[in-house]
């Protein structure tokens, strides 16, 4: 086997347990720099333990290396500075902080205050509703636009690597739509993308590559297009 | 001025002096309370240490007030921090109840650890020079404009670091949800230790001046003064740090107001009756918010 020089992330034997309940059961996958990666499958299947694992705050068994680099040892806030930033489930935005201290907490690694002043302008060219709400409290923003700020915050700590947790949850069409394709625009600008879905078609759909997961196991993986094509794909996941 | 006006004023400056002091005390618990959702009840004692710290620095050492001021402050914070790593931390994730019976356990060893090695009360030496100013009837001591200056400059200066530095930013996103923070880049630890540093420390900075106004102390002294403060923290809405000042002001008044009125035994008795009807008023306090229970 020839080394992949372009592999970014690298997860093998992955276990997760949550008081006594095992959520992942040896889950090992690949992701190479400038992918977008997608993991499917159904609630419970494991898809937010294999994120929380990644960015550090939940504990593993099982390997977990970025960049060469072990990540086992590693605690969270250390792991955002090695170039991994988490979107996660349900948002996740702090309510009682504005908007734009929202961006600002996710500077907190950073020293290099030009550069962070230009990627506010960035976010706020990317979102342009984050930038009339800068000084609103995260709190009163709708679901769509926290959507934008949490994808934005995590844009802030300028990761090498993105981890989305289904950012689509409790939008409307449009919105979904809107956010999908600002995943492709931070692809490709450059930024790895790991995504969980539970709109498997929408996420098949700009996929590179994509893992199907049930019951804490892979049990498929293909590229996008052609896990979109598959019958036991099309029948368990796309309702078709 | 008619003698009334004259009156009033004075007892609002004495009253503006006892809310100072339980001012600089509460903001420790409602600090605490905020990103730990713990109550500190150890924190009466750290303020009752500073004020011993006070009488060492002044009395062995022979330190003038600005020196002990500051080393006590730092000594305070640097004793925060040493109980929350020690004696809370590893009970992060015990049961709640677990880490309030510690923290009731630590403050009655630090009584009784400064019992042991000050068994009688203690004078602190006169720290600064006693001197009286009167306008038109209003008396003003050199004590106390130094209390209330100092501790208004110890609350703004805390809104600031909490309103509009990054550290501060940090303690409110915890106070929001603990669990993400760490995805920031913050380290939680570190953000919670500061915390307990600047509340410990602006205890002692209370124990330096208390001990400025009431001269005699002892290891129990901390006791009744750590729960009112505690009340007051209670009654201006625990976690929300203009609450705790606000409800210090209005402890300070009330006792204030009592002592002109009645017999000077029933100060207690009429201030914890009026704040117990206030909190079944008002449950989450005057400036608290009711927090809808996340599920």
């Amino acid at each position: 086997m020839n080394k992949n020089t372009n592999l970014q992330l690298e997860v093998c034997n992955l276990e997760v347990h949550y008081d006594g309940i095992q959520a992942l059961h040896g889950v090992s996958f690949t992701i190479n720099k400038g992918e977008i990666v997608t993991l499917i499958g159904a609630n419970g299947a494991g898809k937010s333990s294999i994120l929380r694992a990644i960015s550090g705050i939940t504990p593993f068994n099982g390997d977990i290396i970025f960049e060469g680099q072990n990540l086992k040892s590693v605690p969270a806030h250390a792991i955002v500075g090695l170039g991994i930033a988490h979107v996660p489930e349900g948002r996740g935005v702090f309510g009682n902080l504005t908007v734009k201290e929202n961006l600002q907490l996710a500077t907190w690694q950073r020293k290099d205050k030009e550069a962070i002043n230009s990627d506010y302008e960035h976010i706020f060219t990317l979102f342009p509703k984050l930038k009339l709400r800068a000084r609103q409290l995260a709190g009163t923003l709708s679901g769509g636009e926290q959507q934008m700020l949490v994808v934005g915050r995590a844009l802030m700590s300028r990761a090498q690597l993105l981890l989305l947790d289904e950012p689509s949850m409790g939008l409307a069409p449009k919105l979904v739509q809107d956010i999908f394709s600002i995943i492709q625009e931070i692809n490709a600008a450059g930024t790895t993308v790991l995504l969980v879905e539970q709109n498997a078609n929408m996420a098949l759909r700009i996929a590179t590559r994509a893992y199907v997961l049930e019951v804490g196991h892979v049990v498929l993986t293909g590229s996008g297009l052609d896990l979109l094509g598959n019958p036991r794909i099309k029948a368990a996941y796309l309702g078709t | 001025m008619s003698e009334g006006i004259i009156y009033w004023l004075q007892q609002a400056l004495n009253a503006l002096q006892l809310g100072s002091i339980y001012a600089l005390i509460a903001l420790g618990y409602t600090m605490v309370y905020g990103i730990l959702t713990m109550i500190n009840f150890a924190h009466g004692d750290v303020f009752m240490i500073g004020a011993f710290f006070c009488f060492l620095l002044s009395s062995t050492l022979n330190l003038t007030f600005v020196p002990t001021l500051l080393l006590t402050m730092i000594g305070t914070a640097i004793l925060g921090v040493l109980i929350e790593r020690l004696a809370y931390k590893p009970l992060r994730q015990a049961p709640r109840v677990s880490a309030i019976i510690t923290a009731l356990g630590v403050g009655m060893f630090l009584e009784n650890f400064t019992l042991a090695l000050a068994p009688y009360p203690k004078h602190i030496p006169m720290l600064l020079e006693n001197v009286t100013w009167n306008f038109y009837g209003i008396t003003l001591s050199s004590i106390q404009l130094v209390i209330i200056s100092l501790s208004l400059g110890l609350m703004l200066l805390l809104d600031y670091i909490v309103q509009r530095t990054t550290i501060g930013m940090a303690m409110r996103a915890i106070s929001w949800d603990k669990t993400f923070v760490p995805l920031m880049g913050i380290p939680v630890d570190f953000i919670i230790s500061i915390t307990f540093a600047i509340g410990a420390g602006l205890a002692g900075a209370a124990g330096t001046m208390y001990a400025l106004a009431y001269p005699v102390i002892d290891p129990y002294m901390g006791i009744m003064v750590g729960w009112k403060a505690f009340i007051c923290a209670v009654v201006g809405g625990i976690g929300n740090i203009r609450g705790a000042m606000a409800g210090a002001f209005i402890l300070g008044t009330v006792e204030i107001m009592v002592v002109a009125f009645f017999p000077s035994t029933f100060r207690d008795f009429v201030a914890f009756t009026l704040l117990m009807v206030l909190i079944m008023v008002r449950p989450y306090g005057i400036l608290g918010k009711p927090r809808i229970q996340k599920v």
